[in-house]
């Protein structure tokens, strides 16, 4: 393998309906930091239906070169037609670096791309940084439910490869004026192709209910005692404009919907602002919710290990503290 | 409908601690247990069988002790069990592991005759959380795949799945034979009966060797040499948190203060 063939450091930009995911902007910034480190450009594969806005944005937030796949078959993701196109492209444009989003899509497109291209792909990385020597990335992510970072490398294949989750990276500031080449790709994926059918497709979780986009979480655990006491939070959340959310054993419980649910077995958030009401702390919660930028902790027990992951706690009933806070974001609101 | 369910043994994540002046994991006496995603799997694929008939296979790759989880999956509904083991697999990344597994896939199905119709793995291990074996699996057996599957169906010779995306789900069919990645499920997996326990314990459990693959089998594609990614260290992430502890005389006055707080970084949205 020839490596002074693969240059760039690309974003894999994923669209649903020709709108673009939050987190493949996000990645424009890591991708300029590692292509200025390395003195390549920053490349974006654009992959979609009807995309010119997301291609005009891409520009924006920082990619050099774009490459757009555009055509009715990529309206939706499919996992054979997605996965057809990327494989593609990549195999004309020889990235370097790839980065992906980790969102469901990323992460089921990712593992299947790198295995028809025999490189590697570590996932979910939360830094990034590159040797410029060896030209080679060294990607660092979580295991263990967050007990370990482990650094991993791909020495010898290219394009290395590396997931992230949303919110991870900052987009950056978009530039107006910015341009990037553009170069459209017809690469179709025909019908016989794809193997799977939708059969339905269920907005279920209303726009309003995407954790992942939060700035702001008020979440509850099992603490709170019962589903009723989740109005406290929810009216702290709508003072504050922002979204409820719950542990695995509420959700387990039965006191709120799955989709509600941070951790290893729900979403992975990072607001700026994260309150944890009722919640011990388990290593599994934290790995959801450890990127957050503030954490406040509301615990009766001082001993609960949230403490240990919170930058500011209020040791009491939150059945006391809440309403208290309520009252005082309201009378700020009013100001 | 004959169903393979792919499974990890993973050290119990919850257990896990670290020891606090050598910052690394204490392994010790952490107790060894079935994948928690791979639980809901085989609940299904048992679930499945129960409704269509068949048999329900669990596989999985690893040491010689990782029978015994295979032996907790045969006591909670699975009929068969495969071990994939031995020395050159050791070190695998996730593509080598997957290509390993499809090969072991393929081996089992010759000397069946048959294909699994289904192949059902948990959406990620909860040691390693890369949820990329599924996938891979699914490229290199060139089968169709459906990830983030959380409902199964099985209508007029197809496999429909509800998967979970990122704003509601999706339910999606898909002709068989495929692959598919589970996520938690609606119910939980059963408990065994001690009937089905003491049954487990003395079932045979067929283990394949290099030497079983060895007509297809490429070995540079197994372990460390087979494998892209190098894990190059590993580190204990630091408590970069400390916490500042709100204290005031009344609730409404910690409520006050910390609303102070927060105004001042800004964190709150207006």
């Amino acid at each position: 393998m020839d490596f002074s063939e693969y240059k760039g450091v690309y974003v894999f930009v994923e669209t649903e309906e020709g709108k673009p995911k939050p987190v493949s902007f996000e990645l424009l910034t890591p991708a300029r930091t590692l292509a200025d480190k390395l003195g390549e450009f920053v490349g974006a594969f654009v992959v979609g239906y009807q995309v010119e806005e997301t291609v005009r944005l891409c520009a924006q937030y920082g990619a050099d070169k774009i490459v757009v796949i555009d055509a009715p078959e990529y309206q939706y993701y499919t996992t054979d037609a997605f996965t057809n196109g990327l494989h593609k492209a990549v195999k004309k444009y020889k990235p370097n670096v790839m980065l992906i989003g980790a969102t469901n899509n990323g992460r089921d497109l990712g593992p299947r791309l790198s295995c028809r291209l025999q490189t590697g792909l570590t996932a979910d990385c939360t830094s990034l940084d590159v040797n410029v020597e060896s030209r080679n990335m060294e990607w660092t992510r979580p295991a263990f439910g967050g007990n370990l970072l482990a650094t991993i490398m791909c020495p010898n294949d290219r394009p290395q490869m590396g997931t992230v989750r949303q919110g991870v990276f900052k987009k950056a500031e978009p530039d107006l004026s910015r341009q990037a080449q553009i170069v459209y790709e017809d690469i179709r994926t025909r019908p016989e192709e794809i193997s799977t059918r939708l059969i339905k497709r269920v907005k279920e979780v209303v726009e309003s209910v995407n954790l992942e986009e939060a700035e702001i979480i008020v979440a509850g655990g099992y603490g709170i005692g019962k589903a009723e006491n989740f109005k406290y939070l929810e009216e702290l959340a709508e003072v504050l404009g922002g979204q409820v959310a719950a542990t695995r054993k509420v959700v387990d419980a039965g006191w709120i919907a799955h989709a509600y649910q941070v951790g290893q077995t729900g979403k992975t958030v990072a607001p700026k602002l994260y309150f944890a009401v009722g919640i011990s702390g388990a290593i599994q919660h934290l790995a959801g919710m450890n990127g957050s930028e503030t954490v406040v902790a509301v615990n009766n027990d001082a001993s609960a290990p949230i403490f240990g992951a919170a930058h500011y706690g209020i040791v009491g009933d939150y059945k006391e503290v809440l309403p208290e806070l309520i009252k005082e974001f309201k009378k700020r609101k009013g100001e | 409908m004959n169903i393979l369910v792919c499974i990890k043994q993973v050290p119990d994540t919850t257990e896990i601690k670290i020891d606090p002046e050598k910052h690394t994991l204490i392994r010790d006496g952490v107790p060894s247990i079935v994948n928690t995603f791979d639980t809901y799997a085989l609940e299904m694929a048992c679930r499945l069988k129960e409704e269509t008939g068949g048999t329900v296979t669990v596989m999985t790759m690893g040491l010689p002790q990782a029978k015994k989880a295979l032996k907790s999956c045969l006591a909670a509904g699975a009929d068969q069990a495969v071990l994939i083991s031995d020395r050159p697999f050791g070190g695998s990344d996730t593509l080598a592991t997957s290509y390993i597994i499809s090969q072991a896939v393929a081996c089992v199905e010759k000397e069946k005759g048959s294909v699994f119709d289904l192949i059902l793995c948990g959406k990620q291990a909860i040691d390693g959380d890369t949820a990329q074996v599924g996938p891979g699996l699914s490229e290199h057996l060139g089968r169709p795949l459906i990830t983030y599957v959380s409902e199964l169906k099985y209508e007029e010779a197809e496999f429909q799945g509800k998967r979970e995306n990122d704003d509601g789900y999706d339910w999606i069919g898909v002709k068989g034979p495929c692959v598919m990645t589970v996520v938690k499920t609606a119910y939980e997996p059963r408990y065994p009966t001690l009937k089905a326990k003491i049954e487990a314990e003395w079932a045979q459990i067929q283990t394949i060797t290099a030497e079983s693959m060895k007509e297809t089998l490429d070995l540079s594609k197994c372990g460390l040499k087979g494998s892209p990614t190098k894990v190059v260290r590993t580190t204990t992430p630091e408590n970069k948190v400390k916490c500042i502890y709100i204290k005031e005389a009344s609730p409404a006055l910690s409520a006050g203060k910390l609303a102070d707080i927060l105004a001042q970084k800004k964190v709150m949205g207006r």
